[in-house]
């Protein structure tokens, strides 16, 4: 499968092919990425969206192989970034990338910063492991990563502790950025934050992409902002994109009986009150999946084809695909 | 009719070593039998705080709260017992609130052995019930909480708050740990409890579009106090207070075709030791002048629209 072949070749920065990804135990084997392929264009925003459990997270750390190797595995795939096979690179070589050309934020901003080093130290460390600099250069260049968050340069020498969420969240971005990378996984960024601030760290993300070019992927479970700041989405169900395509066809065509499920139970801020519809059931076990489509269980159209046979992503309209039977028969829909 | 609670000017402060915390300060406000009040606002701003003063979870500094009219600010030991069953509580985290060595039938039938009103054979066929109630199978009736997700778990703790056929809940951000298809579920669930049995919910949430569909009113909350009281519907129409109108505009909307002008708050929350007189809002407030440094009162503005904003019709 080739996402958005329309696209041109030299624009793309990232391109994920057939990723499969399990976590082994000694009982059983989890299969928690199930052949996800999908691209990037640079100064693009894809958003990766599902419930807990379905391998978002996931994903992304296999982009910049973070994974803990046992229990985690690798077992196929191909994630090319700037024409390379990441997962051929020695380990040293990922280095270099990892930080410098790719970077990651993590959910929750109260654990991601090394409590006894105070935040300065923790930008210029990433700085001097990447760019051949003097001290003070890098505490410089810290200090203006601060600067651009929003942070004034004066709390340099401040330890976490004495930061806010939405500050250390803020820090955490500007360690991210302070290399300039092509490539930055967002996974839930602001999900532990309030909505006021929120706000204000969504707005200088989008702020940063508009002026560095970085190409975005952001992991989320709200659909409001994907909404918000996402040219593509990919929903994704039990290890497996189920629908993606432009932020248009997924919200005003999204048409996957698991994409619609997750919109109809949300409650809606301005129309009438409906009941909820809920999606009845739960994930399916990653160790046990179905025999035929993973949603089937849960499905209100599942049919017999449905609970044997598994399906490919089907191109419905140019750049939107959606892994349904339905979707094949009745095309655009 | 008598309203189902009445708090009045209910204060809750923490002595700590950098000073006097106000968690909750001067809240005052009733609600009928059979309804839900919302009760939103940001991390701290005392909500929680609110719920767990009300359920004598926490001692009250200062102030009245009334359960159908009777005064029960200070009650001895054996009416808080007769008190806590009327009056329960739906915790957040259905990971911590459950203890881990009890069972499903366990944790449920709990309450129900306190009580010690039943018999035996009573009290299982009671938990049966109360399980078949929420949505639980039969089958999970000697299970463990680990063995369960967070739907389902929450299921548990809704079952042990209505164990003892309360009349009021308090439900402290019951769906916030949960995805949304799970989370539509239960709020499904709650409401359906609640026609049954004309249960009374305080529902306590920072996330403003369940607040806005499962509430008859919203209460606003910033820093300990009340800021903005009103019919839930309304609230969204026509937000009063410069707090709700920014509050209300970070929301992201999932939908791609709504462009809204998004008020961007500058600064941080300030902290609630010591706070100065005043509105707690001003020094993020774009509308702030020197008349805000006086102490505000909660005005009605509207019928039944509360605002604690001296320049409300001003900046309207």
């Amino acid at each position: 499968m080739d996402a958005w072949k329309t696209t041109k070749e030299e624009e793309r920065i990232l391109e994920v092919e057939n990723l499969v990804v399990e976590y082994t135990s000694d009982k059983e084997v989890i299969h928690a990425v199930n052949g996800v392929s999908f691209s990037l264009n640079k100064g693009e925003t894809l958003g990766l969206v599902g419930e807990t459990g379905a391998g978002k997270t996931t994903i992304a750390k296999s982009i910049i192989r973070i994974l803990p190797d046992p229990p985690a595995k690798i077992t196929a795939g191909k994630i090319v970034f700037d024409g390379q096979n990441l997962l051929e690179l020695p380990e040293a070589s990922m280095r270099k990338v990892r930080g410098r050309k790719i970077s990651m934020i993590f959910q929750d901003p109260m654990t991601a910063l090394n409590p006894i080093f105070s935040v300065g130290n923790q930008i210029a460390e990433a700085i001097r492991n990447h760019e051949k600099v003097k001290r003070k250069e890098a505490a410089r260049k810290a200090m203006e990563m601060l600067e651009l968050v929003g942070i004034p340069a004066e709390r340099y020498d401040e330890y976490p502790h004495q930061f806010s969420g939405g500050m250390k969240q803020r820090v955490i971005i500007a360690m991210a950025l302070a290399c300039n990378p092509e490539l930055l996984l967002a996974d839930e960024p602001t999900t532990a934050l309030d909505v006021t601030i929120q706000a204000q760290v969504l707005e200088l993300m989008g702020d940063l992409k508009n002026r560095f070019g970085t190409s975005m992927i952001l992991i989320t479970h709200d659909l409001g902002v994907v909404a918000e700041v996402c040219d593509k989405v990919a929903v994704v169900y039990a290890g497996e994109i189920v629908e993606m395509g432009s932020r248009e066809d997924i919200f005003d065509f999204g048409a996957h009986p698991y994409t619609l499920g997750l919109f109809q139970s949300l409650p809606s801020l301005t129309g009438e009150e409906k009941r909820l519809k809920p999606i009845g059931g739960m994930l399916p076990n990653p160790a046990d999946l179905p025999i035929g489509c993973n949603f089937s269980p849960r499905c209100p159209y599942a049919t017999e084809q449905c609970r044997k046979e598994k399906t490919g992503l089907t191109e419905v309209r140019e750049g939107h695909y959606i892994r349904c039977f339905r979707a094949q028969k009745e095309g655009d829909k | 009719m008598t309203p189902i609670l009445e708090v009045e000017n209910l204060k809750k402060y923490f002595y700590t070593s950098r000073g006097v915390l106000h968690a909750v300060d001067n809240v005052s406000f009733r609600m009928e039998k059979g309804t839900t009040l919302g009760v939103v606002g940001e991390s701290g701003c005392g909500k929680s705080t609110l719920g767990r003063t009300i359920l004598h979870l926490l001692d009250s500094t200062e102030g009245k709260i009334l359960f159908k009219g009777e005064d029960v600010t200070h009650v001895d030991r054996k009416k808080l017992g007769k008190l806590r069953e009327k009056m329960q509580i739906i915790f957040q985290d259905p990971f911590s609130s459950l203890n881990p060595r009890m069972s499903v039938s366990e944790t449920i039938m709990e309450p129900l052995i306190l009580s010690k009103r039943f018999s035996r054979n009573e009290m299982e066929k009671l938990t049966g019930q109360l399980m078949e109630t929420v949505g639980l199978a039969e089958r999970l009736y000697h299970s463990y909480p680990h063995e369960l997700d967070g739907g389902r778990r929450q299921r548990i703790g809704i079952a042990r708050a209505l164990a003892l056929d309360p009349e009021f809940v308090v439900c402290d951000e019951p769906v916030s740990a949960l995805d949304v298809s799970i989370q539509a579920q239960i709020l499904n669930l709650m409401q359906d409890l609640q026609e049954e049995r004309k249960l009374s919910y305080i529902f306590i949430t920072h996330d403003l579009s369940v607040v806005r569909y499962i509430s008859d009113e919203i209460c606003v909350m910033y820093l300990g106090q009340l800021v903005e009281k009103s019919p839930a519907k309304e609230l969204f129409l026509r937000p009063l207070h410069p707090y709700t109108k920014a509050l209300l505009s970070a929301i992201p909307i999932p939908d791609i075709h709504q462009k809204r002008k998004r008020i961007l708050l500058k600064g941080e929350v300030t902290s609630p030791i010591n706070p100065k007189p005043g509105c707690r809002f001003a020094s993020r407030c774009m509308y702030a002048t020197e008349q805000c440094r006086q102490e505000q009162h909660l005005q009605e503005i509207e019928n039944n629209h509360f605002v604690a904003c001296n320049r409300v019709t001003e900046i309207n």
